[in-house]
C-alpha cells in the first residue's frame, strides 16, 4: 500500500531524512517509533504530499507522491501533530468543509458526517465552536477530519500527545478499531502505545531507519536470552531465600540468579537463562520437587523500551521516552 | 470549480464570523458617510450661490459629487484592502491549517482563486455601503447613472488588483500584523507613484506614474472605460495571483 524507496530530504543545512526505506502493507498498522527530532514528521509531510522528497521515491496505493500528488491526496487521511482546526467554526461546520474539500459527494456527506461523529464519540459537541473544545476533543475532531473521506491510508502524526490518560486509552482503541478497512501509519515517541497498537514497527533515528519488524520479532530477535520471574510461597519462615537461591541456581540453563525481595512472606527471584534455553519447564519443577510452593512464573520479556535504546543508541531517553 | 466555491464559502463564514467584516464595513460606512455629506454640502452650498448670483448654468452633479467622491472611495480602499488580506494565508501558516488545505485534493491555484474571490466579495459588499449614499441623489435629483456604474467597475478592478497584491503578501509571513503592515506600505507605495508625474514629465517618470494604481482609477472615475486601464488592472490581478501561487510552492521546498 505504502512504498517508499531511497527517501532522502535535506533542508537548508540539515538531512531530516536519509535514504530511507521501507514498505506497508495493506490494512496494517505501523507505528513509527524515533526519538523527537528523528525524522517522523518529515517522512509523514513526504507521504501526505505536503513536502517533496529531495530524493527517492514514495507510492501510496501505487501512485508517486511527486507524479500524482492529486490521486494520493485523495487517499490519504492526515492528522498533523497539531490537529488542523478553525476555532471560529462548529464542529459540524468543519466536518462539512473538510468532507467538501476532500470531494465526498452532496448526497453522501450527511451520512459519513453521522459516522465519523459517532466513531469519534463527538456527537455531544457537534454544535460547539472548536475554539471553545477541550484538547482531547480537538484531537477527536482532528482524527474525525482525518477518516471522514474513507481513506485507504490513514496517517496519524503522533495522535495522542498530550491527551490524559484515560482519553490516550480511548484514541487507541479507536486507532485499533480503524485497523482493517484502513491502512495506517502512525508515529509516538512513545513506546507502550507501539506494543499495544501496532502490528509492525519502524525504528527511526537522525534520520535514518534502524529496525523494521514485527513488534514480536524485534522482541524476539533482541532478547539474547529468556529472563524469568519466580515467586516462592514461605511459609513460617521456610524455605528460607538463601536456599531457594541455591536451588535454582542448579537447575539446568540457567545463567543466572537474583534474589529480588522477600514480600508478604514471598520470595521473588529472577532467573535469566542461557541463550536459546528454555528453562521454565525445568525451574518449575526444581521448585515443586524441593516441597516449595510456586506461587508465580512468568517470562519477563524485554521491553521495547530496552530494546530502542539498545538501538537508537543514548539520546532515546533525552528525547522523552515515557 | 466546485472546490474554489468551497473555498470561498469557507472564507466568507471565517469573514463573518468574526468581528472584521461588520469592523470594516462600520468604518467604510462612516467615512463614506462623512465624504458624502462634505461633497453634497458644497455642492448646494455652490448651486445657491451661483444661483444667487443669476448665472442660469446647471452644476453638473456628476462633476461635483459623483467624481470626487468615487476618487475618495478609491483612496478609502488602499486602507481596506490589508485589513481584508492579512489573514487569508498568515493565519493558516500559524495554525497550522494550511497542512490540511495543502493535502486535500485541491490545486493551489484552486485555494488561491477561492480566497481571492472571498476577499473581492467582501470589497465589494464593504463598497456596496456606499451606494445607500448615491441612492440619495437619485432621491432629489436626476445624476446620470452611467458614469456611476463605470466608477464602480473601476473601484471593484482597482480593489481586485490590490487584494491579489495583499493575498501574495500573506502568505510571505505566518505573522497578519506584518501582512497587513506590508500590504498597506505597498498599497500606498502604488498611490503615491502617481506624484512624480507632477514635477517630472521624462518617461521613466511616466513609466513609474504609469504603474501606480490610481492613475488608471482617473478614467473610470470619469466615466470612461479605456482599455489600457482595464488591460492595467487584469494583468495586475493575474500578477499578484501568480505570485501568490509560486510563494505558495515555494513553501513546500522550504517548509
Amino acid at each position: 500500500m505504502i512504498k517508499v524507496e531511497g527517501l532522502t530530504k535535506r533542508y537548508a543545512r540539515t538531512v531530516a531524512v536519509d535514504n530511507v526505506s521501507f514498505e506497508v502493507q495493506k490494512g496494517q498498522i505501523v507505528g513509527f517509533l524515533g526519538p523527537n527530532g528523528a525524522g517522523k514528521t518529515t517522512t509523514m509531510r513526504v507521504l501526505t504530499c505536503f513536502l517533496p522528497p529531495s530524493a527517492g521515491t514514495a507510492q501510496v496505493a501505487g501512485y508517486d507522491v511527486l507524479n500524482a500528488p492529486m490521486d494520493v491526496k485523495k487517499r490519504i487521511g492526515y492528522l498533523p501533530e497539531s490537529p488542523p482546526l478553525y476555532p471560529e467554526m462548529e464542529v459540524s461546520e468543519y466536518l462539512q468543509f473538510v468532507g467538501r474539500l476532500k470531494g465526498i459527494p452532496r448526497g453522501d456527506l450527511a451520512r459519513r458526517l453521522d459516522e465519523v461523529t459517532g466513531r469519534c464519540a463527538i456527537g455531544d459537541v457537534r454544535n460547539k465552536l472548536i475554539g471553545k473544545l477541550s484538547k482531547g476533543y480537538r484531537q477527536r475532531v482532528g482524527l474525525a477530519q482525518a477518516i471522514i473521506h474513507n481513506p485507504d491510508v490513514l496517517i496519524l502524526d503522533e495522535p495522542t500527545a498530550g491527551l490524559d490518560p484515560k482519553q490516550i486509552i480511548e484514541t487507541r482503541q479507536l486507532i485499533k478499531h480503524l485497523a482493517g478497512d484502513h491502512t495506517i501509519i502512525l508515529s509516538t515517541h512513545i513506546l507502550p502505545e507501539v506494543e499495544q497498537t501496532c502490528e509492525q514497527v519502524i525504528i527511526i533515528s537522525k534520520g535514518k531507519v534502524v529496525a523494521t519488524d514485527s513488534v514480536e520479532n524485534l522482541t524476539n530477535r533482541l532478547r539474547g536470552a529468556e529472563t524469568v520471574a519466580v515467586e516462592v510461597e514461605a511459609s513460617n519462615g521456610a524455605p528460607e531465600a538463601g536456599a531457594v537461591l541455591q536451588r535454582l541456581e542448579q537447575v539446568a540453563g540457567v545463567a543466572r540468579v537474583l534474589h529480588r525481595e522477600t514480600k508478604n512472606g514471598r520470595h521473588v527471584f529472577e532467573v535469566e537463562s542461557l541463550q536459546g534455553q528454555a528453562v521454565r519447564p525445568a525451574l518449575a519443577r526444581g521448585v515443586v520437587e524441593a516441597g516449595w510452593n510456586l506461587v508465580e512464573l512468568r517470562a519477563v520479556s524485554l521491553s521495547l523500551e530496552e530494546i530502542f535504546l539498545q538501538l537508537t543508541g543514548g539520546d532515546a531517553a533525552a528525547g522523552g521516552v515515557q | 470549480m466546485r472546490n474554489i466555491l468551497i473555498i470561498c464559502r469557507k472564507e466568507l463564514k471565517s469573514y463573518f464570523a468574526s468581528p472584521i467584516a461588520y469592523g470594516l464595513m462600520a468604518f467604510f460606512a462612516a467615512i463614506s458617510g462623512y465624504f458624502f455629506y462634505v461633497a453634497t454640502a458644497i455642492f448646494v452650498r455652490r448651486g445657491m450661490e451661483s444661483a444667487m448670483m443669476g448665472r442660469g448654468m446647471p452644476m453638473d452633479m456628476s462633476e461635483w459629487v459623483v467624481r470626487p467622491l468615487l476618487m475618495n472611495i478609491s483612496v478609502i480602499g488602499l486602507f481596506l484592502i490589508p485589513m481584508i488580506t492579512m489573514r487569508l494565508f498568515a493565519e493558516e501558516k500559524r495554525s497550522g491549517t494550511i497542512e490540511l488545505l495543502a493535502t486535500s485534493p485541491v490545486r493551489d491555484w484552486e485555494i488561491i482563486v477561492g480566497k481571492w474571490c472571498a476577499a473581492m466579495i467582501l470589497y465589494t459588499a464593504i463598497l456596496s455601503i456606499s451606494l445607500l449614499n448615491f441612492s440619495f441623489l437619485f432621491i432629489y435629483g436626476k445624476p446620470d447613472w452611467k458614469p456611476m456604474l463605470v466608477g464602480y467597475l473601476g473601484l471593484l478592478l482597482q480593489g481586485g488588483c490590490l487584494l491579489a497584491i495583499g493575498t501574495f503578501i500573506s502568505t510571505t509571513t505566518k505573522n497578519q500584523i506584518i501582512a497587513g503592515t506590508a500590504t498597506f506600505a505597498v498599497c500606498l507605495l502604488l498611490w503615491v507613484l502617481d506624484w512624480v508625474s507632477a514635477y517630472e514629465t521624462a518617461r521613466w517618470a511616466r513609466v513609474v506614474s504609469y504603474l501606480s494604481v490610481v492613475t488608471h482609477f482617473e478614467s473610470f472615475a470619469k466615466g470612461v472605460i479605456e482599455l489600457k486601464d482595464v488591460v492595467f488592472y487584469f494583468s495586475m490581478i493575474f500578477f499578484g495571483l501568480f505570485l501568490t501561487a509560486r510563494s505558495m510552492e515555494s513553501l513546500r521546498w522550504r517548509a
